[in-house]
């Protein structure tokens, strides 16, 4: 029997509010433990959850963004359950009125786009850490109390390639609303992935496994292919799967059962007592979609639209709301209305830069001017060719010199005019009779490698196409 | 006179005129604490007399040199609060509870050995604190009420000029009752919470003890109003108390609902607060009998709501971070050990009560269920004071019963505060004020009740009786 996967997502995002959800304690990262605490956050007896209407205004935007219903009343709800890192043993979260419901976003897989659907998403605080050594543990409350949002798909993923691009598109939009970094390293966006094999054309679920540990959308990626697999396997022997929550390993490339738990889960969620529930406005709503900024996907349209780039192009440009603003600053400065070497420009050599100084795009510093004024030198005034362009291009992201500077200093005009040619092209025609022959015999393709004889002769400086049109008219 | 036996209002008034000083004052109360306490038993963690914790004490503001006694369920910074529980033991809170830094701002200065109580505010005699029961100053064989029953009982034997207290079902009014003083648990919200331990959240509401009205006007004035740190307390305009003070009562429409004056009511209680309806009657109110059909569900609605909130709220106390700890090998066995050595017999019932009735398929056949009832009881007074400006009740079914009476009889206990849950369950005001004796010598409680943040028309009619009446001036021979 053939089976197809069906996968759900959750995806914990924590919002970049400066203080926390329920107290007036600092969110920075990377602060020396437990310095980041007051008796709210550490649960003392007594003390009392405050909202901070931030997060709400975050969770409301990307509720928006995600196509979700905001809901008008919504409420918290305290979820039970013992560990030390969760200091009055609940959390605070939201059960059966989550903020944003009924959601959907597109995506793009082997060319098809397909809105997959968002069940919920909602606020809660998150835990803090702990620090296993030897014979005992730690424990950090800094991330305690700081606001995550969880949004949750419907199982409604049908690969692992699926849940890589849905993943990708949630963050680009995330970062583009500014609500949050969704850095994996830092945790700041954390995933755990439902999986379930059934039957193809069945519309029932099968048993699923949870899978947890999941460093990077890579490791997710991976980590559903492993499970397919292991699911495959397991039906196909006819076995029965198990239900369980499962541990990727990212050296080994499996994934292996979390110790399972003594007791199945309750949480007691009820109502928490120490909020009450809130109304969000019809024009609190209203005000909020207003200062939505336009969002990859409309961003990548305008882009195809405005500036007459192909889809693939304009799909890159937009990954990051700063990627975004630094091409279509670029764009919009080239006089030229063909702007398909701008997106060039930045998608290949610029991008290469940038892989190589460890950064990206847009921390490059090149402004506006010199970017442009490089563009038309290689493209329109044909002064230096596409390969110089590239080492010049380099250079001025290390020096942050103009590039009629750096062409002057390093004497590298491209040579187009013919007598300064004539020397060099005579040499390499008397010195390659043979590939003259080829080309005589109807090989034109071979007048290519004396084209490269005569660059090496001129340290790349000629200009090939003149090259090309002095080689065959003297050979011919 | 002895100074501790003074009313704040009297004792400011001294002051102001110098005629006291505050260290006077202090001493006084401190050696009447000396004195008495070894038989009252209403303060606990007492060495000798008690310390007064307050730098700022002795300015301008309308305490200013007034002693207050606090529960000990009430954070004070620095100085130990620990519920009565073994779970909480040498506890002290790296911050003051919102009431206790408004009372230190007034200039009162706060004691710091704390009122007794039921551990975590649990009970209705103030026999389950892990420091042992107080006694009521009227019969020393009695309860003194809970769970606030240190505070009831340390006003009564003027161990204190006023105190603070937390009602959740009863826990200020029923002890008010049973020792014979004012016992005022505001509206929902009125009060910040900040700083009070708490037992249920949705029903916790912190309140006064005190000699008479015109103080528990006094001290509410200090402690109302709108607190940041509290997301529950009302953020609403707090009236000037005193004005209500000397108000004629003439036309005020009093309800007194049929379902309260029920069989197996003490027949003397019944007596008592008939004659006070009928005194008020004669200073012009109106009487007239009101109907709170869903009373009888009070109860039942308590124990579910108040259990599965406090199963929650004490969920915290784990010895991970403060409070007792039990020494133990695994974190599992730490939280088993520590908890269960920990909480007294009572915290664990209704721990398991309320666990029970949060649990996945029983919670919409209670939890669910007792929030809908709750609803109702509310719409009952809403209905009743869309026509009257309060009601009338006792405050508890009997008077004071004897220590051990009813310890092992959890069901008996929970009936003692069968009429002042309701006030809870509706959020609104409620005070309970000496209304006369029984045979026995013990003293009975008139309760009122009204509108949400309507504390004014409990004042208004409580000193109109209380100037027609001797009862709050009634002392306990000690």
């Amino acid at each position: 029997m053939t089976y197809e996967p069906v996968i759900g997502l959750e995806v914990h995002v924590q919002l970049k509010t400066r203080t926390k959800i329920f107290c007036g304690c600092l969110t920075e990262f990377g602060a020396a433990p437990n310095t980041q605490v007051c008796p709210v956050c550490l649960g003392f007896p007594g003390a009392l959850p405050v909202l901070n209407r931030l997060a709400l205004e975050y969770a409301i935007k990307v509720g928006i963004a995600l196509n979700c219903t905001v809901q008008e009343f919504t409420k918290f709800d305290r979820k039970h359950y013992y560990y030390p890192d969760l200091p009055k043993n609940f959390q605070i979260s939201q059960y059966d009125l989550p903020i944003c419901k009924n959601g959907f976003l597109d995506v793009e897989v082997n060319g098809l786009t397909r809105p997959i659907k968002i069940l919920r998403a909602h606020l809660e605080e998150d835990a803090g850490k702990l620090i296993h050594e030897e014979d005992h543990s730690l424990v950090d409350l800094n991330r305690t109390g700081q606001p995550l949002l969880e949004i949750v798909t419907e199982p409604d993923i049908y690969s692992p390639e699926e849940a890589y691009e849905y993943l990708t598109n949630l963050k680009s939009i995330i970062q583009y609303l500014e609500v949050s970094d969704c850095d994996m390293e830092k945790g700041t966006l954390r995933c755990d992935a439902n999986i379930s094999l059934r039957p193809k054309g069945s519309g029932q679920l099968g048993t699923k496994s949870e899978i947890k540990n999941l460093n990077s959308f890579k490791a997710v990626r991976d980590a559903l292919a492993y499970e397919i697999e292991r699911h495959n396997q397991i039906l196909n022997n006819q076995e029965k799967i198990i239900q369980e929550t499962r541990l990727w390993d990212e050296k080994k490339g499996r994934t292996f059962p979390m110790r399972s738990k003594e007791e199945a889960k309750d949480y007691r969620y009820f109502p928490e007592p120490d909020l009450p529930p809130f109304m969000i406005s019809k024009e609190k709503i209203a005000e909020i979609k207003k200062i939505i900024p336009e969002l990859p996907k409309e961003k990548k349209l305008r882009f195809m639209r405005d500036y007459g780039l192909s889809e693939y192009d304009a799909r890159i440009l937009v990954m990051t709301r700063e990627k975004a603003g630094y091409a279509q600053e670029r764009l919009m400065a080239y006089p030229e209305k063909e702007k398909k070497s701008v997106a060039n420009w930045i998608n290949g050599p610029l991008a290469a830069i940038a892989a190589k100084l460890n950064c990206e795009i847009n921390e490059i510093k090149i402004s506006v001017k010199d970017f442009i004024d490089l563009i038309d030198l290689v493209e329109n005034k044909q002064v230096i060719n596409n390969l110089t362009g590239k080492e010049i291009l380099e250079q001025m992201a290390r020096t942050g010199k103009s590039p009629h500077n750096l062409i002057q200093e390093g004497n590298l005009s491209q040579i187009s005019d013919e007598a300064s040619l004539e020397k060099e092209i005579s040499a390499v025609i008397l010195a390659n009779p043979k590939v003259v022959a080829d080309v005589l015999s109807g090989k034109p393709n071979s007048i290519m490698f004396l084209v490269g004889q005569v660059m090496r002769q001129t340290q790349g400086k000629a200009n090939p196409k003149v090259v090309q049109e002095i080689l065959k008219r003297r050979i011919v | 006179m002895e100074l501790y036996s003074l009313t704040a209002h009297e004792l400011l008034e001294k002051l102001g005129k110098k005629e006291i000083s505050v260290e006077g004052l202090c001493s006084s109360v401190r050696n009447r604490i000396e004195d008495t306490d070894s038989k009252v038993k209403a303060y606990v963690r007492l060495a000798g007399s008690p310390a007064v914790v307050n730098p700022k004490a002795i300015n301008n503001g309308s305490l200013s040199g007034i002693p207050v006694s606090i529960k000990d369920n009430i954070c004070t910074e620095g100085y130990n609060t620990e519920c009565c529980s073994r779970i909480l033991a040498g506890f002290k809170p790296p911050y003051d509870a919102t009431v206790i830094r408004k009372l230190k701002d007034a200039g009162a200065i706060i004691l710091e050995s704390k009122t007794n109580m039921d551990e975590f505010a649990f009970g209705s005699s103030t026999e389950n604190s892990c420091f042992g029961p107080t006694h009521n100053p009227w019969n020393l064989d009695c309860v003194p009420g809970g769970s606030s029953g240190g505070s009831a009982a340390c006003v009564a034997a003027d161990e204190a000029i006023i105190a603070i207290g937390s009602d959740t079902g009863g826990s200020i009014r029923q002890p008010a009752a049973f020792c014979g003083v004012v016992g005022l648990k505001p509206t929902y919200g009125r009060v910040s919470r900040y700083g009070l331990i708490a037992f249920a959240s949705s029903l916790d509401q912190i309140g006064t003890f005190t000699k008479d009205i015109e103080d528990s006007c006094l001290l509410m004035q200090v402690i109302s109003g709108h607190d940041p740190m509290d997301a529950t307390s009302a953020d609403l305009k707090i009236p000037d108390y005193t004005r209500s003070l000397g108000q004629d009562i003439r036309g005020l429409k009093i309800g007194i609902p049929k379902e309260y004056f029920i069989e197996g009511m003490n027949r003397e209680v019944k007596t008592i607060v008939q004659e006070a309806i009928a005194k008020l009657k004669d200073l012009g109110a109106v009487i007239k009998e009101v109907s709170l059909p869903h009373t009888q569900y009070a109860v039942a609605v308590y124990y579910i709501l108040g259990t599965a909130e406090a199963s929650s709220n004490l969920a915290r106390f784990d010895g991970v971070q403060y409070g007792f700890r039990a020494k133990a090998s695994k974190l599992i066995e730490m939280y088993f050990k520590t908890r269960g050595q920990g909480f007294g017999q009572e915290a664990k019932r209704r721990i398991l009560l309320g666990t029970f009735a949060l649990s996945h398929g029983y919670y919409d056949a209670y939890y669910l269920k007792a929030l809908k009832v709750r609803t109702l009881i509310k719409n009952d007074f809403d209905a009743v004071f869309q026509d009257c400006d309060c009601i009338i009740t006792p405050t508890a079914p009997t008077p004071a019963f004897r220590i051990g009476e009813k310890s092992e009889e959890p069901l008996q206990m929970y009936l003692s505060d069968i009429y002042t849950i309701s006030a809870n369950l509706a959020g609104i005001p409620a005070i309970s004020l000496p209304c006369g004796f029984v045979k026995n010598g013990l003293p009975v409680g008139l309760q009122i009740l009204t509108k949400p943040f309507a504390e004014e028309t409990l004042f208004q009619l409580g000193h109109a009786y209380e100037r027609s009446t001797p009862w709050h001036k009634m002392k306990p021979k000690l």
